[in-house]
């Protein structure tokens, strides 16, 4: 039995049933993401003053990917275009650079995320708070006995306060270099996972269901790329009907991403 | 919608985030980035331009 309207309009609709189909999806991502922005909204305007971090997530790595998902958008589209016009060669050169550009950003993303896990907050029993990325730790190592040494590449602070903006000339000037410090001089120390504060919590929540949606998309114009691509031989129309739905869902992942970019980058 | 409607929405809002991202450098004494972020939406309107006149074949719905 033929599956109806996967080329042509419905009278009623006026559009192709995927159309209508992914364009219920998106309604039901809006709703999903706009759920997440509001929390994030709500959770900035409430927190306390000088509570809320600036300055923790590097602006260049998140430039690059914006650029990187935008190009991707460009090369989603051109394939798209290619298929409307018959050129199937064209079209798997501009998917193969829509998937690159898709790892490179995911490349990017893990690369963040491994930082953040290997940034420490350590306060010390003297009062001061030590801050930095993890070199080394040694082997006796143990906060309970309170045996051995962690060594991280940062600076000590006198305040808490004083890792919160981390775009003030005081965080500036601040000279990072290595530290060691004894596990019996350590009180509490903790990475900047997602547990580690609300922002770090929201942070981890919106990116990592935006990567997991890049993933996922990643995974789909794979399968149209590769095996799927065979139904441009058998049905042609269908196939372009394909890749536009697929190219609908990741330009929206990539509208997401141009209001993440800001509100986690740039605030 | 068609994927063409959805890139269009998609070349303006990138626009917009170009120049307010160049706009925020600005603000934060660190002209070069801005300067950059004004050249990017330059860009990206000449693209849009040429885009729209690239698939003008193609629907909007």
């Amino acid at each position: 039995m033929e599956i109806p309207y996967t080329v042509h309009k419905r009278a009623d609709t006026g559009l192709y049933n995927a159309k209508l189909g992914i364009w219920l999806f998106l309604a039901s991502e809006v709703m999903l993401f706009g759920g997440l922005f509001s929390a994030y909204v709500l959770l900035r305007v409430g927190a306390g003053e000088g509570t809320w971090p600036h300055g923790w997530l590097d602006v260049r790595l998140g430039t690059i990917n914006t650029i990187l998902l935008a190009l991707s958008a460009i090369t989603t589209l051109l394939a798209w275009a290619a298929l409307k016009v018959k050129e199937f060669g064209k079209f798997k050169f501009y998917h193969a650079c829509t998937m690159l550009l898709a790892l490179s950003f995911l490349g990017i993303k893990s690369y963040e995320y491994y930082d953040k896990f290997h940034h420490y907050e350590i306060k010390l029993n003297n009062g001061t708070i030590a801050d930095g990325h993890f070199v080394e730790q040694s082997k006796d190592f143990d906060l309970v006995k309170k045996t051995g040494t962690f060594t991280i590449h940062g600076h000590i602070v006198e305040r808490h306060a004083e890792l919160m903006d981390m775009r003030s000339d005081e965080a500036k000037k601040a000279v990072h270099e290595e530290h060691v410090i004894a596990a019996a001089d350590i009180k509490h120390m903790e990475n900047y996972s997602p547990r580690h504060n609300t922002f770090t919590a929201i942070y981890f929540t919106m990116s990592g269901l935006h990567a997991l949606h890049i993933l996922g998309g990643t995974l789909v114009i794979f399968y149209l790329w590769g095996p799927g691509s065979k139904m441009w031989k058998t049905d042609p129309e269908r196939f372009t009907n394909r890749i536009e739905v697929s190219g609908l869902f990741w330009h929206f992942v990539d509208l997401v991403w141009v209001f993440l970019f800001p509100v986690l980058y740039l605030t | 919608m068609s994927l063409k409607a959805f890139h269009l929405i998609f070349v303006t809002l990138l626009t917009l985030l170009s120049f307010g991202c160049a706009a925020w450098a600005f603000a934060n004494e660190r002209p070069q980035w801005g300067w950059a972020g004004i050249v990017a939406g330059i860009f990206v309107i000449i693209y849009g331009i040429y885009f729209l006149k690239k698939l003008k074949r193609i629907s909007y719905l």
